[in-house]
């Protein structure tokens, strides 16, 4: 598991060592031989692993404190944004798919692929600006833009939040429910399907506990790699609705060049999602008993 | 009152198929404790008719007219409630894959479970205790421990008995076996058969029986019907049909079936030694993430020889390793261990570049004709790939494989078509052919007839052994099927669990086999004690 | 063709085609130099008229179909010439994606030696999210057309390896090619005679998802003001350019917003068509 772990991370460096090498003023002794002029880049990359394992990301230029203290911050916002909008597509998409598939070729199925195309090619910001004009500017339903802390109450948060997440959940829902479908679809072509309908079970006992529990692996591993579509979308979102995150950072960052914060923010998403996606893997084992690790 | 009643039954096709119903007013009827065989070659729509019975048939298939009646219960005008009421209670189905038939993600007694808590009032102690008393009425050892067990951890005959089990459950007055024991080996599909008969006859049930394989009829039929092509040919009690058939159709295909009598041709005895192998074995190590490594020994000291003009079966069940030694001879896979001797040169030594020359003298065909073709490519470049590798000129090649289409009775017009526009059989031909282009010395058919139906069979069986007398070939048989074995082999060597059991002249081994292992394999053929050809002739 | 029977193929397709020459005939479509602005024809309406200076110091009357930026330049004309850019830059990107995707693809399936190293790489570039790959590579070179194309085909490059991959793992499973080896095929021949040409039904398919998704990226890097330099007229950077004024000026983002999505639509539509006529068991897993 360990080994597997570092695998998958050891692939985070290429960026942060390019990144590094931009910042040469003022980190000279530490990151200057990140290309490997005065030290071999296993050398390079072990000090710095080194350095953020023991949890030192470095000092920003531009807001000038730790870059770790820095993204602690920023996480409320993002973290708020990324869980409602995941719990809203889990629970729009997965029962979607079931249905789709379940009545195959039909119009609810027709509509969902429709939607689901749509999904995938408005631009996240594009879908944005479409529902601040409709919902904040024609109806005045919601606010404008901006970011309400839990501890200012829950109401002012969800109402700054609900907009942001619907926008980002869409291209998730499109994403799962697709793989849902799919997958249910697939597995109600299999012989166990049968089976359970020939001892005369409910047609929901069938697709919940016989379809739905067989494609549920498929359906895990789509949420786990959605993630990363997710991480892109707070990137965007954010910057729309002025949201104070950890996304709003990473273009910040990028705009000032501030290299060690955008180095630390990427190390920081890969990271989770890696850990995301250790956790889909892991999981993998109650959701299938054939799977063993 | 008839158990089960079908009367007139047609279920039509959806447009554009081969043909416009997959059963055509068929009408039968299966009584109190009878099996009734239905049988017929693929295509034949036995399966349409079972799952129409139970109301299972997919949505592209529509039933277009017909009375289906369950204990005088009419079935196709009840309401789907009403039909999902007598599915699992009064009609009940087991199906032909045990190993996709269960639910991988449940474990066996929640699948049984389910039968009763969707059908009955039982409280769930009640049930677990009956489901346990399902199993063991299977004959599956240790219930208590395998009613939380999946369904992976079972081998495929525990698996068909927990799939009768379901079944059972509640139990039925209609039983429909669609062709339960196709997919296990010969010795457990003798015990399931077994275990049918019994249940059948403890309950009273009816039991309905799909099959292909006349062997199973001659088992356990007490009545025999015959489809071809979606309608009924004819219907009759076993002894009838099997030895005095009344249609043309059913004489054909009782007379396909090969015997299990050697055919007793004369064997030249010092034929030269095309191929021999030395304790040829594979073994396969798998490693698993924590360093533990798994050993299979897929082969293990295998020894045997091919001679000039003769044919050597290599006969065995799934995973016996039959098919790895074919894969090492032709290096598909390398060897882990042993000398193979093809012509003074040892195959197993040779890297691969060395071996490339020597490819030429040992070609083989594939099981599955459907995947053995580049559907990308026509009949004709799969046929002159080989020749072209080794240098041939495009047009002497060209000409070598019109002679090939007529050698394995094709039209040489097929060269310029592709493969899928070719039946099961054409495209086994069609190998046969690219496989001779080569002018190999040994030709190994790995199972190149098991995915045929049995009229079809016949005829690529007659073709091989043809071109094997014609053509002086020496030629390694794998298969399965002991009766096609008895065709064709003039040696036959046994194998179980990767080694060789029992190796001698064909007549010898079919006749007064030695090893226990291979008089099991014999006593569980189905239909032994019925010489088919001979019985209709 | 059956593949032009499918509706999915037909509308993408037309939609595809129609856009392609609006990109080749954007000169000709009444527009002006998208670079042009004049300082008295800011934050105009659409359909408002106008005049425009031009290079050469004259100034033309111009109406601004879909209005004017806060520059004073005309969105129509930035939007039109928007789709040049757009298009070539999500084309580039594709068909580099696509070049080193099936080269590390095969080389990993067919060549086992390989397969270790190369898919870790792309393990490795799949952990860091598409957007961010893109960013950081933009952010280290000056942004230019090639470093965008570049920062928008890497990410892509390990999806094509493992479909590849996976498609030569299986393939090469196949009996026919079994068959080829034992008929004394060489390696070579095998890889490119037999395997590749039955991958390229899925590789075209994902190919136009990649085209899809490029086109999106470039404009969402631009969008944040990442991208291309905000003179060149993209779909992203008119957006970028329009945001600030959103509440009182929507048409600046309305306009090449509905464009871009149109675009993405069209060459997704196009893909699911493809996709359902070349290669039906695809169809069905996604």
């Amino acid at each position: 598991m360990l080994v597997f772990l570092l695998l998958r991370l050891t692939p985070g460096d290429p960026a942060a060592i390019l990144a590094g090498d931009a910042a040469t003023a003022e980190q000279i002794a530490s990151i200057r031989g990140g290309l490997g002029l005065d030290r071999p880049i296993v050398v390079q990359f072990g000090i710095w692993l080194g350095k953020v394992l023991s949890g030192d990301l470095g000092q920003s230029f531009y807001f000038r404190i730790g870059v770790a203290t820095l993204i602690g911050q920023r996480l409320e916002p993002t973290f708020a944004l990324a869980t409602v909008t995941i719990l809203i597509a889990v629970l729009v998409s997965i029962p979607m798919g079931v249905l789709a598939a379940w009545r195959f070729g039909g119009w609810f199925d027709r509509a969902l692929m429709g939607f689901s195309v749509l999904g995938f090619s408005i631009p996240v910001f594009v879908l944005a600006y479409l529902l601040i004009w409709l919902f904040s500017l024609k109806l005045g339903w919601l606010p404008v833009q901006g970011y309400a802390r839990l501890a200012d109450g829950f109401w002012p948060f969800i109402e700054h939040l609900i907009l942001p997440a619907v926008t980002l959940s869409v291209i998730y829902i499109a994403l799962i429910a697709r793989v849902t479908r799919a997958s249910v679809l697939e597995a109600l072509g299999e012989d166990y399907i049968r089976t359970a309908r020939a001892k005369g079970l409910p047609e929901i006992r069938v697709l919940v506990r016989h379809a739905l529990a067989n494609a549920a692996v498929p359906i895990a591993t789509v949420i786990g790699i959605g993630i990363s579509i997710l991480i892109g979308g707070v990137v965007v979102t954010e910057s729309v609705y002025a949201i104070p995150g950890l996304g709003r950072l990473t273009v910040d960052a990028v705009l000032a060049r501030d290299f060690p914060t955008l180095q630390g923010v990427i190390l920081f998403f890969s990271f989770i999602y890696v850990a995301i996606n250790l956790l889909v893997d892991l999981s993998y084992v109650f959701l299938d008993p054939r799977i063993r690790y | 009152m008839s158990t089960l009643e079908v009367k007139d039954l047609t279920v039509r096709l959806p447009a554009g198929g081969d043909r416009a119903e997959a059963v055509s007013g068929v009408s039968f009827a299966v009584e109190k404790s009878e099996i009734l065989c239905l049988v017929g070659e693929s295509g034949s729509g036995k399966t349409v008719i079972a799952h129409s019975i139970m109301g299972l048939l997919p949505k592209t298939l529509a039933l277009a007219g017909g009375e289906i009646s369950l204990e005088g219960e009419e079935l196709t005008k009840a309401s789907e409630a009403r039909r999902r009421a007598l599915r699992g209670a009064r009609m009940a189905m087991i199906f032909q894959e045990p190993m996709s038939a269960l639910n991988p993600v449940m474990t066996c007694g929640a699948q049984i479970d389910e039968v009763l808590s969707c059908h009955t009032e039982m409280p769930p102690a009640e049930r677990r205790a009956r489901a346990a008393s399902l199993l063991r009425e299977v004959a599956l050892p240790d219930p208590e421990h395998l009613l939380d067990a999946y369904p992976h951890q079972l081998s495929g005959g525990q698996r068909q008995r927990v799939g009768i089990a379901i079944a059972l459950a509640l139990e039925p007055a209609l039983l429909i076996a669609d062709e339960p024991t196709t997919a296990l080996d010969v010795t457990t599909q003798a015990q399931i058969l077994r275990l049918i008969v019994e249940l059948q006859r403890r309950h009273g049930m009816a039991v309905l029986f799909v099959t292909h394989d006349f062997g199973v009829v001659a088992d356990i039929a007490h009545r025999v019907a015959v489809l071809r092509e979606g309608r009924l040919v004819e219907i009759g009690s076993k002894l009838d049909v099997l030895t005095r058939p009344s249609h043309e159709y059913t004489r054909g295909l009782i007379g396909a079936v090969p015997t299990l009598q050697p055919h007793g041709r004369p064997v030249p005895a010092n034929a030269p030694v095309v191929l021999a192998t030395r304790g040829l074995s594979k073994t396969y190590r798998a490693r698993r993430w924590m360093g533990k490594t798994r050993e299979v020994q897929a082969a293990a000291d295998v020894t045997l020889e091919v001679r000039k003009g003769q044919t050597l079966g290599l006969v065995g069940e799934s995973g016996s390793g039959k098919s790895t030694v074919a894969r090492c001879i032709v290096r598909l896979v390398d060897p882990s261990a042993g000398e193979i001797h093809l012509g003074g040169a040892d195959l197993a030594r040779l890297r691969a570049g060395e071996m490339r020359p020597l490819r030429r003298r040992v070609q083989i065909v594939f099981q599955d004709p459907y995947r053995s073709l580049n559907p990308r490519r026509t009949v004709g470049e799969a046929i002159i790939e080989g020749p072209l590798n080794y240098g041939v000129p495009r047009h002497e090649a060209l000409s070598r494989a019109r002679r090939l289409m007529e050698l394995v009775r094709m039209d040489a017009a097929a060269l310029a078509r592709y493969p899928h526009q070719f039946s099961g059989g054409q495209r086994q031909r069609i190998c046969i052919a690219r496989a001779l282009a080569l002018e190999p010395e040994l030709l190994i058919a790995d199972e190149a007839v098991s995915a045929l139906d049995v009229s079809v069979q016949a005829q690529v069986l007659a073709l091989l052994e043809d071109i094997r007398s014609r053509l002086d070939l020496a030629m390694l048989f794998i298969t399965h099927d002991l009766r096609v074995a008895a065709q064709v082999c003039d040696q036959v060597a046994v194998m179980q669990a990767g080694r060789i059991v029992e190796l001698g002249d064909a007549e010898e081994v079919f006749l007064r086999p030695r090893h226990e292992y291979t008089r099991a394999l014999f006593a569980a053929a189905p239909g032994r004690g019925f010489n088919f050809a001979a019985q209709v002739n | 063709m059956k593949i032009f029977a499918n509706w999915s193929v037909r509308i993408g397709g037309t939609v595809l085609l129609l856009l392609v020459l609006v990109a080749i005939a954007a000169p000709w479509l009444g527009t002006v130099d998208p670079t042009l602005f004049d300082a008295g024809s800011r934050d105009l309406r659409p359909g408002e008229a106008g005049e425009i200076a031009t290079l050469d110091g004259d100034t033309v009357k111009h109406v601004f179909l879909m209005g004017s930026d806060s520059y004073g330049r005309d969105i129509y004309s930035r939007v039109v010439y928007g789709t040049r850019v757009s298009l070539i830059v999500g084309l580039a990107a594709a068909l580099l994606a696509l070049f080193f995707g099936v080269v590390c693809g095969l080389a990993a399936g067919y060549l086992r030696r390989l397969d270790g190293i190369v898919m870790r790489v792309m393990d490795g570039i799949m952990a860091i999210p598409a957007i961010l790959i893109a960013i950081a590579v933009v952010a280290l070179w000056r942004a230019s057309l090639t470093s965008v194309v570049i920062a928008i085909a890497i990410p892509e490059i390990p999806r094509v390896t493992r479909l590849v991959r996976s498609l030569v793992l299986t393939i090469r499973e196949e009996p026919y090619v079994e068959a080829a080896v034992s008929l004394g095929t060489p390696t070579l021949k095998i890889m490119f005679g037999h395997i590749l040409p039955n991958t390229l039904a899925p590789l075209l398919v994902q190919s136009t998802y990649i085209f899809a998704f490029a086109i999106l990226l470039e404009a969402i890097l631009s969008f944040l003001g990442v991208g291309l330099p905000p003179d060149i007229p993209t779909w992203g950077n008119i957006m970028a350019e329009g945001r600030v004024q959103f509440v009182a000026y929507p048409h600046n983002v309305f306009f090449p917003g509905v464009f871009l999505a149109v675009t993405v639509l069209a060459v997704n539509i196009l893909g699911d068509g493809l996709r359902d006529t070349l290669d039906p068991k695809m169809a069905k897993r996604v």
